[in-house]
């Protein structure tokens, strides 16, 4: 069980600051570098980037923009969402706890003769069963989404660019980060300067 | 995108394979249910009620799902209506289907029986609303009017395609809102007509949405069902993405929800209130083999394809929809048998061959009537000012 959620937050643990030392490619990772970012004017550019980068073997990116781009996901190299199996999870459990607080209550713990009805009236328990399925999986949806995205998390160092405040508007960021094993101060940044980025930048943690 | 008319084509060669093969069907196992029609009057008429009340299912569904689309819009609809246009201009072949019925009514409805008539109170009250004239004329009616606007809303499609006219998609939708409210009143008085009133006293309220739901069922079905043989086709190989296909199976989830919401409603209230002017519905097919039959309903039409249509993987692929879409198809006339049949046989599941070549007969002349209609036109509405949006393909790199 323990491997079981290992594996399915594995994706998810929070990023680690590159490890000082040498590099898979070489060179020494400064500390306190978390990565480099750059920013686009539209989202083409932004997925042409993306693209780009996923060719020169960069694996750890992730990017920015102001609405959801759909095939960003792909691009990006993000597995599928994990929510959905934490959602059809919620969703089971809630299934069997309304059914079983219905049965508990009217079988086991208070048994009432209703018009002659059986204790066990499932049909009429059914109503029950399902708003709690629908509830359990919406919630489980909500708080899946929120740990898997590692949230509240009320620092990041992406704040410490100052522009990055426009991702929320109408700027495109693509970030690649410094763990990457391919990652190399100051090569990393003049790549991301080749890819029609109006500007790139050092992100410190 | 600046395609022409001529790009949208539809392939003819395959559809008149299609039709040839459903007329051959059709025909020969007509031919044979003919047959029993001689020799077994009786079992003749149930069984060509179910085949009728599918086959009308699967053109009306169409019909209310395009009204559904011009009122709501979206790419989904676009990719398909052409389909959903083709089915419903069906409704004149299926009219004459309804034709045999009645010279059949004495066979299935108590109320068109005069010897059980005049010894039956409430029937002898019913009677000014339910007899074979009034029930001709009511049933007339709706099949010319759910015509009448299948012909009008093709005939506006058509026009818009000959030359775009700036609001033509706005008269499309003055005519499908009142098209589809008129439809499920209509759905409602013919379902309470054709299919409850072959129980003697029994009634439900629900009982018109219901057959609404299953409608809209079939007729989704039927249409992913063409969607996929168009798809594996020139020109629409490349059109339908899985955006679209997402959207079908979403609508698909929906309407099994629906069918689903409504019949789960309908025992609910019937079995918790257990009266015996009610309960007798139920009686009849839970108890004998009929018990099965509805655990098959309950698993087939909608436990299994609802599991399998939360998949988003599943929804996105047409060839994966398609087994869903042909499960539901199938179910859907389980569904008709299953109200139906044991109305004759309480207690007792019964089971005829009538009961597979009256469907087959008249799904395969539906199959020749829909092929020869999907290919008097373009396969999408070219000149849809939504249609350029539809087809946006969002590929980078």
């Amino acid at each position: 069980m323990k491997g079981f959620i290992g594996r399915l937050f594995a994706r998810h643990v929070k990023p680690e600051l590159g490890t000082p030392g040498p590099r898979v490619s070489g060179g020494e990772l400064p500390p306190h570098l978390y990565g480099a970012i750059a920013e686009f004017a539209n989202a083409d550019a932004l997925l042409h980037a993306v693209h780009a980068t996923r060719k020169e073997g960069y694996q750890v990116v992730e990017a920015y923009t102001p609405y959801p781009i759909e095939e960003l996901n792909d691009a990006i190299g993000h597995g599928p969402s994990r929510v959905p199996l934490l959602v059809l999870l919620g969703g089971i459990a809630g299934g069997l706890f309304g059914f079983g607080l219905q049965y508990w209550t009217s079988v086991i713990a208070y048994p009432l003769n209703i018009g002659g009805r059986p204790y066990n009236s499932w049909v009429s328990f059914i109503p029950i069963t399902f708003e709690c399925t629908i509830l359990f999986a919406g919630i489980a949806a909500v708080l899946g989404m929120l740990v898997l995205n590692g949230l509240p998390m009320p620092y990041h160092p992406v704040f410490s660019v100052p522009r990055f405040q426009l991702a929320s508007r109408d700027r495109f960021f693509l970030m690649i980060l410094a763990r990457d094993p391919r990652f190399r101060a100051g090569d990393t940044l003049r790549f991301m300067e080749t890819l029609g980025a109006s500007h790139v930048s050092d992100v410190e943690d | 995108m600046n395609e022409t008319n001529q790009s949208w084509a539809p392939p003819l060669a395959d559809l008149a394979v299609l039709g040839r093969r459903g007329l051959i069907v059709g025909a020969l196992a007509s031919a044979v249910s003919a047959v029993g029609l001689i020799s077994n009057p009786a079992q003749f008429y149930r069984s060509y009620l179910v085949a009728f009340a599918l086959v009308l299912g699967v053109a009306l569904g169409s019909l209310a799902i395009s009204m559904l689309h011009h009122m709501s819009g979206g790419a989904w609809g676009l990719v398909i209506r052409r389909i959903l246009e083709a089915s419903s201009r069906t409704l004149p072949l299926i009219a004459l289907f309804a034709v045999p019925l009645l010279f059949g009514l004495k066979y299935l409805y108590p109320w068109a029986d005069p010897a059980r008539v005049a010894g039956d109170a409430i029937l002898r009250h019913r009677a000014v609303y339910m007899n074979p004239t009034f029930f001709a004329i009511r049933l007339g009616i709706c099949l010319l009017l759910w015509t009448l606007f299948a012909q009008v809303l093709s005939r506006l499609s058509k026009r818009q395609d000959d030359a775009p006219a700036p609001g033509l998609e706005r008269r499309m939708q003055l005519v499908a809102a009142p098209g589809l409210a008129l439809y499920c009143l209509l759905v409602s008085i013919a379902s309470v007509d054709l299919l409850m009133s072959l129980d003697l006293h029994w009634f439900s309220a629900i009982y018109g949405v219901y057959v609404v739901g299953g409608q809209a069922l079939s007729g989704l079905a039927f249409t992913l069902l063409v969607s996929l043989f168009l798809a594996r086709r020139d020109p629409m190989r490349d059109v339908l993405q899985p955006r679209h296909v997402h959207d079908h199976g979403n609508l698909l989830l929906a309407f099994t929800m629906l069918w689903a919401y409504f019949a789960l409603s309908q025992f609910l209230i019937i079995w918790s209130g257990n009266l015996p002017e009610e309960i007798g519905f139920f009686h009849d097919r839970l108890t004998g083999g009929w018990g099965a039959v509805s655990l098959f309903l309950a698993l087939f039409h909608f436990a299994v394809p609802f599991v399998f249509l939360l998949s988003r993987d599943f929804k996105r692929n047409i060839g994966k929809l398609a087994w869903a879409a042909g499960l539901l198809l199938f179910m859907r006339w389980v569904d008709l048998f299953w109200l139906v049949s044991p109305a004759f046989h309480p207690g007792t599941l019964s089971f005829h061959w009538l009961d597979v070549t009256t469907p087959v007969a008249l799904f395969g002349l539906f199959l020749a009537a829909f092929a020869r209609e999907l290919g008097t036109r373009s396969l999408l509405p070219v000149n849809d000012p939504e249609l350029p949006v539809a087809l946006e393909v969002h590929a980078h790199g």
